[in-house]
């Protein structure tokens, strides 16, 4: 049995990139915040639907990458980003690409929930009246309404979406970011920690939501819970101390890790 | 781990040991610490309130009276010829016919039989020149009043109101005792009595005149012991006065004059009322001030020595005005009622006529101008300035100097005002126009800075959600951060506002300072604010002007407060926790 997985991992190891192309690819990514060298030659590929987790321990530089994806980083003014990343083969850091356009397909989920201060309803609506995804009033409700029922949210707030998006549980808060991200029909959704503010309960949740999710959408997560990646993703990227240490299927790196470093963060001998 | 190994190493001895008599030394000491500093602090709050109260309080008590006024309900008889017949339906013809002989035959009418002039005149100089305002917008409003009776309260001068306010002396009267027999109704009389009544007053009057020698022969010591010889003569004449005075006080028996320097004593008798000029034990001469019904005698009883304890030359009302203002109220013609003309008027050099209308108006026109300048510009920098300023030295310099700007004496912007706005671009001098703009120059950096404090308070993942979702830059400040910057803005705003409306001194430097009487209608027409009327008030001698200042910094303080307050509930109102 062993034998076999670590024959497996060899072949998986040297097998060409699978014919159907990535949907994200990033070649040689680099980014500097001033001075710091914070993500050094990141070269990975992250492939169409399903889940890819990244982990690694704390200033990695792995949310720094996810940040790269959606070019979240543009709003930091000491951020330099080098190197290529693509979605679809178009370059998303090419001069002419809107960024407002490239977010609208990218969405993302903080660490934090962060809903608007204003109504459940609003909230979710935000996102498509701004990019004009409704032609009327009942196209915006029926959007916002597939959208909270897609989150798992509708159930529980359907007779108050007029209520503040603040006067929801930390979860539920975090569902309705999620049910945000997704009313503007993006392609990949990014996740930066998005459970680390949440109880096990609320947590269980949002990795169920996960599971839904990933049947239409791409979905990069960043997590410090090992288990979590474990239980929700395909492929896991390891990332150490800026540079990107092994990536691979789920199971391989936390059953068959090739580098030692890996090895020692997931049986938790550093971190 | 390693942090656990590491404490556990530390040696027995050191570990803080809370048994010993140097631990608990220093509990206590620390508690003794902790409870002075609490009492600096309730100290410090304490001096803060006293001093807050005694300045409100002292406002009110002097502001209080301003909003009350005097008037007198006359029966005023509107003569048929005040305003020829033709001209009845003319409003302004009819304000401006000459109501003087009409409110003086009222007021004649009401304390009959005063023949000399100089009464007469005292007694219509108890009214305001404006006496009739009241009386004329009555004809006005129905010009069927002219040739009737009509009551109408009479505005009273500044004055006589604030004689009934109680700026007045201590009346005291005591019943004479013997039959007294006066020698006339009118003019100079003498009272004969049958006891030696006005002994009492005698006596203290020589007791005072020998005071007051005392008190000349020290000055004129004091003044010697300097010896210089331009002294010489004033020391003599100082030393024949003391001895004059002596003289009087050592012969006790000897009829005495009153003067302005006594407390005036004065004879009620048969319905008139006399001043005593000349004074002996047993008869008085003097001048009739309300002139009596007959010359019967009256017996002992029924007749009074009055005594206005201030001395006439002390107080604003002289003995006849008291006089008159006493019988008046004895009428019951005095009417009390709240000063609605503070409000309704602009400024006056008859204090009973002044009102803060004008200021009020100047001060609002001049706020909105400011307002509808600051705000738009003040919140839009701050947005550049916060949200889309690219971080170099060039906005470093704007940021520095704009915290500069806040420091800046306000003075320094009327002179800027002066030189810019009126010199420069030729803008009408005193206007309410120029006022704002200068104001606005000086509150803008407020409004900046609290705008960028409000901009930034807003938290980061607000920005990152909206951005998120594929909002512009744009649209995220102006969908989210900014109105969830407003209520700090709009308090910042209100505070700067509240600066503004309290600021002096750069509206003296651009005109606003003028004696304006009409209530400005436009932001070009020449007007003042309200600190600006305070101070021009504060300059004037009129006792009644003093309380008018008080009056009006009461007003001011209402607005501050009131804007204070609605910066307050602002913040409560739009206060989110996220």
């Amino acid at each position: 049995m062993a034998v076999e997985k670590s024959l497996t991992n060899e072949a998986l190891a040297v097998r060409p990139q699978p014919a159907k192309a990535a949907k994200v690819m990033a070649r040689g990514v680099d980014v500097h915040y001033g001075a710091k060298h914070a993500l050094k030659e990141v070269t990975v590929d992250i492939p169409e639907k399903g889940v890819m987790a990244f982990i690694g321990p704390s200033g990695c530089g792995k949310s720094t990458f996810l940040r790269c994806i959606n070019r979240m980083n543009d709003t930091i003014p000491t951020c330099r980003v080098t190197g290529k990343i693509t979605i679809d083969d178009n370059d998303i850091y090419d001069p002419d690409l809107d960024v407002v356009q490239l977010r609208a397909r990218v969405g993302m989920v903080f660490q934090k929930p962060n809903p608007f201060p204003k109504s459940i309803f609003e909230n979710v609506a935000y996102g498509p009246r701004i990019h004009g995804l409704a032609r009327s009033k009942t196209d915006l409700e029926e959007i916002v309404t597939s959208s909270l029922r897609r989150a798992g949210l509708f159930e529980e707030v359907k007779d108050r979406l007029g209520d503040s998006g603040t006067s929801l549980s930390g979860g539920q808060q975090q569902r309705l970011c999620i049910a945000r991200a997704i009313a503007v029909e993006p392609d990949i959704i990014l996740m930066d920690e998005p459970c680390s503010a949440l109880d096990p309960i609320a947590t269980a949740r949002i990795e169920e939501l996960m599971g839904e999710l990933m049947e239409s959408y791409t979905i990069v997560i960043v997590t410090h819970s090992m288990q979590q990646a474990a239980r929700v993703s395909q492929r896991t990227a390891f990332f150490h101390l800026g540079n990107l240490v092994e990536e691979g299927p789920t199971e391989l790196i936390f059953n068959n890790p090739r580098d030692q470093r890996t090895q020692d963060y997931i049986t938790g001998r550093f971190g | 781990m390693t942090d656990i190994a590491s404490s556990s190493s530390i040696p027995l001895g050191r570990r803080p040991n809370k048994s010993t008599d140097a631990a608990q030394a220093r509990v206590r000491r620390r508690y003794r610490s902790e409870a002075r500093f609490r009492a600096y602090g309730l100290i410090a709050l304490a001096i803060t309130t006293v001093f807050l109260v005694v300045l409100i309080a002292e406002v009110v008590r002097k502001g209080a009276p301003a909003f009350l006024q005097h008037s007198l309900l006359l029966d005023v008889s509107v003569p048929a010829d005040l305003v020829p017949p033709d001209k009845r339906g003319d409003a302004a013809a009819i304000r401006g016919a000459d109501y003087f002989p009409v409110t003086r035959d009222a007021l004649m009418a009401a304390i009959p039989g005063i023949e000399s002039r100089s009464a007469e005149k005292t007694l219509t100089r108890l009214l305001s020149p404006g006496a009739a305002d009241r009386l004329a917008n009555m004809i006005a409003a129905d010009p069927s009043l002219i040739g009737q009776t009509v009551r109408v309260p009479l505005l009273l001068s500044a004055n006589a109101d604030l004689y009934y306010k109680g700026v007045g002396t201590p009346i005291t009267s005591r019943p004479g005792r013997g039959i007294a027999t006066p020698s006339g109704t009118t003019g100079e009389i003498t009272i004969l009595t049958s006891s030696n009544d006005f002994a009492d007053d005698l006596v203290a009057l020589k007791r005072r005149l020998g005071e007051r020698s005392a008190a000349l022969v020290v000055e004129a010591d004091r003044l010697q012991r300097f010896g210089s010889a331009g002294l010489a003569d004033k020391v003599r004449e100082l030393r024949e006065e003391a001895a004059a005075l002596r003289d009087r006080f050592d012969h006790p028996k000897v009829e005495e004059a009153l003067d302005g320097s006594l407390p005036s004593l004065l004879i009620a008798i048969n319905g008139g009322l006399v001043k005593v000029t000349r004074l002996s034990d047993s008869a008085v001469s003097g001048d009739v001030l309300l002139p009596l019904s007959s010359q019967a005698d009256a017996p002992s009883g029924a007749w009074n020595l009055v005594t206005y304890a201030t001395p006439e030359g002390n107080r604003k009302a002289a003995d006849q005005e008291v006089a008159f203002l006493e019988r008046l109220r004895d009428l019951g013609a005095v009417d009390r009622h709240f000063n609605f003309r503070f409000f309704t008027a602009g400024d006056s050099r008859e204090p009973e006529l002044a009102g803060i209308r004008g200021a009020l108006m100047g001060s609002a026109l001049t706020l909105f101008v400011t307002l509808a300048l600051c705000l738009p510009i003040g919140v839009m920098a701050a947005v550049y300035l916060e949200e889309f300023a690219s971080k170099n030295r060039l906005t470093d310099l704007i940021e520095v100097n704009i915290n500069n700007l806040a420091a800046v004496p306000s003075i320094v912007f009327g002179l800027l005002g002066l030189a810019m706005f009126l010199n420069f671009f030729g803008l009408p001098r005193s206007a309410p126009l120029v006022g704002g703009l200068v104001l606005a120059l000086l509150v803008l950096p407020t409004i900046i800075i609290a705008s960028r404090a409000a901009l930034k308070a807003v938290p980061p993942s607000i920005k990152e959600a909206a951005l998120g979702v594929g909002a512009s830059h744009q649209q995220a400040v102006f969908h989210h951060i900014l109105p969830l910057a407003m209520p700090g803005i709009m308090t910042g705003t209100i505070i700067g506002m509240a600066h503004a409306l309290g600021e002096t001194a750069p509206l003296l430097m651009i005109g606003m300072v003028a004696f304006i009487v009409d209530v400005p209608k436009s932001f070009t027409e020449a007007a003042t604010v309200l600190p600006v009327q305070i101070y021009l008030w504060s300059d004037l001698p009129e006792p009644a002007f003093q309380y008018k200042t008080a009056a009006a910094i009461l007003v001011l303080l209402v607005f501050l407060f009131a804007m204070n307050g609605a910066a307050i509930w602002l913040r409560k109102k739009f206060e989110r926790r996220w």
